[in-house]
């Protein structure tokens, strides 16, 4: 499937764009065009393309291309920020690590015990690459928008191991991830607003304080 | 049909606590409703268990649920019925206490908590005692374990309460954390964590030492065994006096009742645990009277009493073990008798105290004994109910605490004559032992009564002091009825005893034989005695009340020529216990201030002694600091950095996937 893996090879020049870049709009952007991506690889991973299958990509590109990106944008507004100050570790460092993760996932990928035909594909690598590149997100960024985007690549790194699984699992269980996760990122959304309000900074350094 | 009584009752119980907790009617309508429904539970409970106990009738009823490690298996039997009567009725009568005693007037803060967690803790006990495989048993162990933590902490406001809770919390963790590794293992062992016949016999020793080590950490923790006793002094003086009187009548028992029914259940036991449990006896009965002697404190030294206590039922049940291993009837039967009755025994007279004590507290705000004095003529219901839990205590004729002791020492007598080989020593040492620890407990409660209820006042907190509530006295009433009564009568409960420890002997006591106690105990004779012996008292009074009626011309008692003598001249509890405690020093090492006094007219000078409880203060509380200077070196790892934590996580999941990818196959 050329077309599939050339779509994954885009995904994971997006996951180190990601890392290498301090603005925050533009890692928003990056994710919602890989949430995009997602949306259209069920149509190619299935031979005959039902009702079901359609809706479900219709879904994860409104969601994940459109909605959720919008949300998040707004929150931003609100709270009157542009770039990540400061990451814990630097973005040249943090692009390198995402790279040996890369790097790492292919390898691993092939030491797991898959069955025959997945093996051979870029799925595997391409989802333990962006759920690695959304660990360190998570890990080394400071304000809460940046730890949120962290978030959804790594639920993007689990829709694209799902693909996998996309004949074996229900269509309501696929829904229902996606409709989790909006769920999520939209109290995410609020309560970010609720700490922009009450420590004047979405640092999350400022959570230590709630340490015993 | 008693096995479901006792189901609804132990259901009661549990709802009592729940339908005071929201705001029914005012202040007066909670007062009453949560503890009627609790006394119409207890007293069906009370009903219900004496008819089974009666009819020696088992039964047995498995109730599916979706737990692992099987169903909820509950059933009746003499043993269990024996333990659930004193549940029922000491439960009952603290319900009656607790209206007078913790109103809702005078506790507006705590009071619903604690009548939700007083019924949770009779309902989580009544559970455990029905609970016939090792997860119901948890079950309700741990039901009661955390009510009683909840019930302990009812004055949380207050400093030391919450540290004697949280030492009790880890005393109580402790103890369930070794019962789970005992039926873990007994799982291992049999397959299954059902009850039976636990069959060891083919097993390694190593499995039968390790379940009964656990079983005596477990159990003995909550019993109060001497070395792990450390939590219960501060417990039972820090809570509300009925629940002390709940937990030194009640919950400690549980103990017992677990090991008691862990060793009917072991066909062979080793000779040698019996040996071992006449021994941890042995040091708790010593060790608790002794340190019962130099406490101030009138319901630490209670406290004491109740692991003297403990001590005493213990080697009861050590000779009915070496009676088991041995094949001896009467050492079986008269050790288990004395081991059983004791516990009701101290089911009756320890409640009755610490109903007494508190009554004192009630009035007076104060539990340092040196502060009061000459209580008898200012609450003499008290004082007289008081009186009859004293002399019980003290294993006095013609009350009940009388009557297990003699058990225990005739078993000990039979065995003196007839036991040879390892275990004699332990049988030998046995009555001297309980005959030292007889009169220790006799001088510690004439110095109780002495320094409460007799004599004058010591301080202001006693001039206003006044009797307690009907509700209050009339808890205590039944109480000192019983311990009269069992004392007199013994042989009504005589059939009672064989019939649960019958159950407990299992096949060893086949075949069945009526009249078992009566063979080796003359309970007419006690009878006799008793009546012979309130008859004469009663005269006796009757004598000199018209001498005492003559002259009642009121003045200080001789003073030594001292001009003008107070009442803080009288001996206060440190001087009367002085010889016993430095005669013991070794053992107690008490502490003071000794100052010194200088010149002709010397200012001023306080002396203070004490004696604190060596077990916590020198073992227990090194031991959790150099735990907490171990577990200071991971502090570090709580950053309380969202990222950090994140960190952690990704790490582990690294972990597995490697682990995964190469453990594959």
């Amino acid at each position: 499937m050329p077309v599939l893996d050339s779509l994954l090879i885009v995904v994971l020049l997006l996951n180190l764009f990601v890392l290498g870049t301090s603005r925050i709009y533009a890692v928003i952007r990056a994710v919602s065009v890989q949430g995009a991506l997602l949306g259209f690889m069920p149509l190619l991973v299935h031979e005959k393309i039902g009702i079901q299958t359609a809706l479900l990509s219709a879904a994860t590109v409104l969601l994940k291309g459109i909605v959720i990106p919008r949300m998040l944008m707004h929150a931003m507004r609100e709270a009157r920020i542009k770039r990540e100050v400061e990451p814990f570790i630097g973005l040249l460092t943090s692009m390198v690590l995402g790279a040996v993760a890369a790097g790492v996932s292919v390898l691993a990928a092939r030491e797991l015990p898959l069955a025959a035909g997945h093996a051979a594909s870029l799925v595997v690598p391409s989802a333990l690459a962006t759920s690695f590149t959304g660990f360190i997100l998570l890990v080394t960024r400071l304000k809460a928008i940046s730890q949120v985007t962290g978030f959804l690549l790594l639920e993007n790194g689990i829709f694209i191991f799902a693909l996998l699984l996309l004949e074996a699992m229900p269509f309501i269980v696929e829904i229902g991830v996606l409709l989790d996760l909006f769920v999520g990122i939209f109290l995410i959304g609020i309560i970010v607003e609720h700490m922009n309000r009450e420590f004047s900074s979405l640092d999350t350094r400022h959570l230590t304080t709630l340490k015993e | 049909m008693p096995l479901i009584l006792v189901e609804v009752s132990a259901a009661l119980l549990l709802l009592s606590g729940v339908a005071d907790l929201p705001r029914l009617g005012g202040p007066r309508a909670t007062k009453w409703v949560g503890s009627l429904i609790a006394l119409i539970g207890s007293a069906l409970g009370v009903a219900a268990s004496v008819w089974a106990l009666t009819q020696a009738s088992e039964a047995s009823q498995s109730i599916s649920w979706n737990l692992p490690g099987g169903d909820l298996d509950l059933g009746l039997d003499p043993l269990s019925a024996f333990f659930l009567v004193p549940i029922f009725f000491v439960g009952g009568l603290g319900t009656l206490y607790q209206i007078g005693y913790w109103d809702p007037a005078s506790h507006p803060r705590n009071f619903r908590a604690h009548r939700f967690f007083w019924g949770l803790l009779q309902g989580g006990l009544a559970l455990l005692v029905l609970a016939r495989n090792g997860v119901a048993f948890l079950f309700g162990w741990e039901v009661m374990a955390l009510s009683a933590f909840f019930l302990i902490s009812t004055e949380d406001q207050r400093e030391e309460v919450r540290e004697a809770a949280w030492v009790y919390l880890v005393a109580t963790h402790v103890g369930t954390l070794s019962l789970f590794g005992m039926f873990s293992l007994l799982w291992a062992s049999t397959g299954s964590f059902g009850w039976g016949t636990l069959d060891l016999g083919g097993q390694e020793t190593w499995r039968l030492w390790g379940v009964f080590a656990l079983a005596i950490i477990g159990f003995g923790l909550k019993a109060g065994l001497m070395p792990l006793h450390f939590w219960l002094p501060g417990a039972h003086a820090n809570a509300p006096s009925h629940v002390s009187a709940m937990l030194s009548g009640v919950v400690i028992k549980m103990g017992i009742y677990g090991l008691a029914r862990l060793l009917s259940m072991i066909p062979q036991p080793p000779l040698s645990w019996g040996g071992l449990l006449l021994l941890l006896g042995a040091v708790s009965c010593v060790g608790g009277v002794l340190f019962a002697i130099g406490q101030h404190d009138l319901k630490r030294l209670l406290a004491y009493h109740s692991v003297e206590n403990i001590g005493i039922i213990l080697m009861g049940l050590g000779l009915a073990l070496i009676g088991r291993s041995t094949g001896r009837r009467d050492l079986l039967m008269l050790g288990m008798a004395g081991c059983l009755l004791h516990v009701w025994n101290h089911g009756l007279f320890k409640p009755l105290l610490f109903f007494g004590a508190g009554a004192v507290l009630h009035t007076t705000q104060t539990r340092e004994m040196d502060a009061l004095g000459g209580l008898a003529g200012r609450m003499p219901w008290t004082a007289g109910l008081f009186l009859v839990g004293a002399l019980s205590i003290c294993g006095l004729p013609p009350f009940n605490g009388f009557v297990s002791e003699l058990f225990i020492y005739l078993g000990f007598f039979r065995g003196l004559l007839t036991v040879d080989g390892a275990s004699y020593p332990a049988v030998a040492l046995g009555a001297p032992i309980l005959a030292i620890v007889g009169a220790l407990a006799v001088a510690c409660f004439v110095k109780v009564y002495g320094v409460v209820f007799l004599g004058s006042p010591r301080s202001s907190a006693v001039a206003s002091a006044q009797e307690p509530p009907l509700t209050m006295r009339s808890a205590m009433a039944p109480l000192a009825v019983a311990c009269v009564g069992i004392g007199v009568a013994p042989f009504l409960v005589a059939r009672l005893l064989e019939h649960a420890v019958r159950t407990w002997g299992g096949e060893s006591l086949s075949p069945v034989r009526a009249a078992d106690i009566e063979a080796w105990v003359p309970l007419g004779w006690l009878t006799f005695l008793g009546l012979a012996l309130i008859l004469s008292i009663g005269v006796l009074f009757l004598r000199f009340s018209r001498v005492w009626g003559r002259s009642t011309a009121r003045s200080v008692t001789w003073d030594c020529g001292y001009a003008a003598p107070t009442p803080r001249m009288q001996y206060t509890s440190s001087s009367f216990a002085k010889i016993l405690v430095d005669q013991f020093s070794w053992v107690l090492h008490p502490k003071g201030e000794q100052p010194q006094i200088r010149g002709f007219f010397p200012t001023t000078v306080k002396r203070h002694s004490w004696v604190e409880d060596r077990v916590l203060g020198e073992i227990i509380h090194p031991l959790a600091k150099a735990l907490e200077r171990l577990c200071a070196r991971l502090r570090p790892l709580q950053q309380g950095k969202l990222q950090a934590y994140l960190l952690y996580v990704f790490i582990i999941l690294g972990i597995l996937l490697i682990w995964g990818a190469l453990g594959a196959p």
